[in-house]
């Protein structure tokens, strides 16, 4: 997408599109659109806190497939993908869990109440931050690459089991409030922000990576200068 | 004991032509900020020798390690009896052995049980009766039970010789051989390379100890900042180099 | 296969060399039991209660200890990469080295057993199942925690990254493991550890396959 020197432009246009989506979505999620029946205007935060949701599933994903195309194809445009992705996912997943303790504390009167896809997220912000802490401590870029990307996969494969057993182990039941079981008054501002969300995600992502392929760039020698005449081969003295 | 060697053994016999046993071709690995190796071209044909040269850093260790594929280069690439390791690991590093400078022991098993354990992974007999006499080629056999612990750098250095020697490998890396033993512990690396050789394997060694590698081995390389700076017959190895020779002949100490 | 046979009989001999630290590690478990204890207080019905959390979250940190030490002598003296070149694949001796880790660690569930009953009076009349659950249980903590542990006894701040990387990744086990253990502590009317159980072995299934697959990447330059 983007060359590594240079202005990032179309991070840059990506960011500023996304700001105004979401500014838009959320303008209309907190002010236009109406307050739904039961819940009231604390509901309102479902505008920002199903896309963010999304997003931060879509970053973790992006990252594993990263650590897979690293793994089987090589090239160190996937660690640095990996590295960005994982950190915007943590970082989503942690306002994500901070949203649902917003949601939660007027609603069922406590922060924390166990919801299956909370708990997972922070099960994965968990999960996640400790790959990205593993790659603090390890110096060599190859091994660093290596490790974080089968610790992401690992853990990746981990999140539907922990998705699955939270689930059958909470009693408190939280329907998905996916817009089909949500009046079309709030499908838009939803989708919206989702939009906003995303490109703002795709911004950061591109000028993280920006920055670890920079900082793999320190770490890494340059290609060796062309061959010197070929070293006459041992094979070839027999004659001497 | 037999008398030390001061003579090349003679050729011994085995197709003189045909697949190289060890060849690279362009051989590059990095370490981080630092190019360990660079541009290294080499071809072997089977049953020879070589003797690897050069300073402190200058990228023998790392050389073998990529030889003995316990490493990948960057870029370039080797074989080994015509054989590639990225198509087939498992065939090429059963005919290579490495003597590496790390004693690669458990330190809390004895000297017959690392040869034990080594002995079961590669299939060949694991009982004492089998083990203690490689033990005693290598002067061990008094301190067969005692666990690696208790040893002396010089004993674990002619364990890591016993054990490899045990894989019968037809392409040996001797990294450093020398170091850590006594003069006994010279003459029985001596000893060693001779006996491989003159059952046909490919050995290279890596050592500071110029004249005696000289000696014993065909060819010569010099390596130097991770280039092939010199190749050549083994006996012009010491004399005339092209290079700084008086720095290169301190380390035959 | 011979090479798997090979490395297991290796670990078992390690094992008994080092077999004073299965002794610590014990000593470390019941020790954590016993410090559960006390911060919830002489309560008897609340200890029965959540005796099996006890006993899981006792054996998931006694597990720290047993994992980082596992590669240990591996590393010493770099004998994994003589392994490696004899050769031997990857996957055997990560295979051999789950197995060993989760031999250690179902001995030592099996220890707490009767440090569990005495002290939180947790008796079971289903014990045959419960060892079952310490069995399925310990192999979801040996698996990746085999992995993890060949990583980080490579690198820095090994002690705290292995837990680190670890927990969060084991979440199903000990939900699972806690949930079935209870069950069969204070009764299960409804026959619910049954699907308990499964999913431990699901858990195990897809780690033990993923890891050993993945190894081969971690231990190779």
């Amino acid at each position: 997408m983007n060359r590594d020197d240079g202005r990032p432009t179309a991070a840059l246009f990506f960011a500023g599109l996304g700001a105004l989506l979401l500014l838009v979505g959320s303008y209309w999620g907190l002010f236009v659109a109406p307050a739904e029946t039961y819940m009231g205007d604390v509901q309102r935060i479902m505008y920002v806190h199903v896309p963010t949701a999304w997003n931060a599933m879509l970053a973790f994903t992006f990252a594993f497939g990263c650590a897979l195309a690293f793994l089987v194809h090589g090239g160190w445009k996937w660690d640095s993908r990996m590295e960005a992705a994982m950190e915007v996912g943590v970082v989503l997943a942690v306002l994500l869990c901070v949203q649902g303790a917003i949601w939660a504390k007027p609603t069922w009167g406590v922060w924390w109440d166990w919801d299956p896809r909370l708990t997972t997220t922070a099960v994965m912000v968990f999960a996640f931050s400790g790959i990205l802490a593993l790659r603090h401590f390890v110096d060599d870029p190859v091994r660093r690459a290596t490790w974080s990307a089968v610790a992401a996969i690992v853990a990746f494969v981990d999140v539907p089991i922990v998705y699955f057993s939270v689930r059958w182990w909470n009693s408190l039941h939280q329907l998905q409030s996916t817009p089909e079981t949500v009046s079309s008054a709030f499908h838009w501002p939803l989708r919206i922000n989702a939009f906003g969300i995303l490109f703002l995600m795709i911004a950061a992502i591109t000028l993280r990576s920006r920055i670890a392929a920079l900082r793999l760039r320190t770490e890494l020698a340059p290609p060796p200068p062309a061959p010197t005449p070929r070293a006459v081969t041992a094979a070839a003295e027999a004659g001497r | 004991m037999s008398p030390e060697i001061l003579s090349p053994p003679p050729t011994p016999p085995g197709p003189a032509s045909g697949t190289p046993a060890v060849e690279a071709e362009g051989v590059c690995r990095r370490y981080g900020r630092r190019w360990a190796l660079v541009n290294v071209d080499l071809s072997l044909p089977r049953g020879s020798s070589l003797v690897v040269a050069g300073r402190n850093g200058s990228g023998k260790s790392t050389l073998f390690r990529v030889l003995s594929t316990l490493v990948r280069p960057d870029r370039g690439t080797t074989r080994i009896l015509g054989l590639d390791p990225r198509a087939d690991l498992h065939s090429v590093r059963r005919r290579v052995a490495l003597l590496s400078h790390h004693s690669n022991h458990h330190e809390a098993l004895s000297a017959l049980e690392n040869l034990e354990v080594a002995a079961r992974f590669l299939g060949r007999p694991p009982h004492r009766a089998a083990l203690v006499p490689k033990l005693a080629e290598v002067g061990l056999a008094e301190r067969a039970d005692d666990p690696v612990t208790t040893f002396s750098a010089g004993m674990r250095k002619r364990l890591t010789l016993a054990r490899t020697l045990l894989q019968e490998a037809e392409v040996v890396l001797l990294d450093e051989p020398y170091g850590q033993l006594d003069p006994p512990g010279f003459r029985l690396v001596d000893d060693v390379v001779a006996a491989l050789r003159s059952r046909g394997a490919t050995v290279l060694m890596a050592t500071h100890q110029l004249e005696r590698g000289a000696a014993l081995c065909e060819r010569g390389l010099v390596l130097e900042a991770g280039r092939v700076a010199w190749t050549g017959p083994a006996r012009d190895l010491v004399r005339g180099s092209g290079l700084d020779s008086a720095g290169l002949a301190e380390g035959g100490a | 296969m011979r090479e798997l046979s090979a490395a297991l009989r290796k670990e078992a001999l390690l094992q008994w060399r080092t077999r004073a630290q299965l002794a610590a590690v014990f000593v470390f478990g019941a020790s954590a039991l016993l410090l559960f204890s006390f911060a919830i207080g002489p309560d008897s019905a609340a200890l029965r209660q959540h005796s099996a959390g006890f006993l899981w979250l006792g054996l998931l940190l006694a597990s720290t200890l047993t994992l980082a030490e596992s590669f240990h002598s591996e590393m010493e003296q770099r004998a994994l990469e003589a392994q490696l070149l004899l050769p031997v694949r990857p996957a055997a001796l990560f295979y051999g080295k789950a197995i060993s880790n989760w031999a250690q660690l179902s001995l030592l569930g099996f220890a707490l057993v009767p440090v569990m009953v005495v002290l939180y009076d947790a008796g079971t009349d289903r014990l045959g199942a419960l060892l079952g659950v310490i069995l399925l249980g310990t192999a979801g903590l040996s698996a990746p925690g085999t992995l993890y542990a060949a990583m980080t006894s490579q690198a820095r701040a090994r002690q705290t990254l292995l837990p680190l990387l670890l927990f969060p990744l084991v979440v199903p086990v000990l939900l699972a493991a806690t949930r079935a253990s209870s069950l069969l502590i204070t009764g299960d009317p409804m026959d619910q550890a049954r699907s308990w159980i499964a999913l431990l072995a699901c858990f195990d299934a897809i780690y033990w396959s993923l890891c050993g697959l993945l190894f081969g990447r971690v231990v190779e330059d």
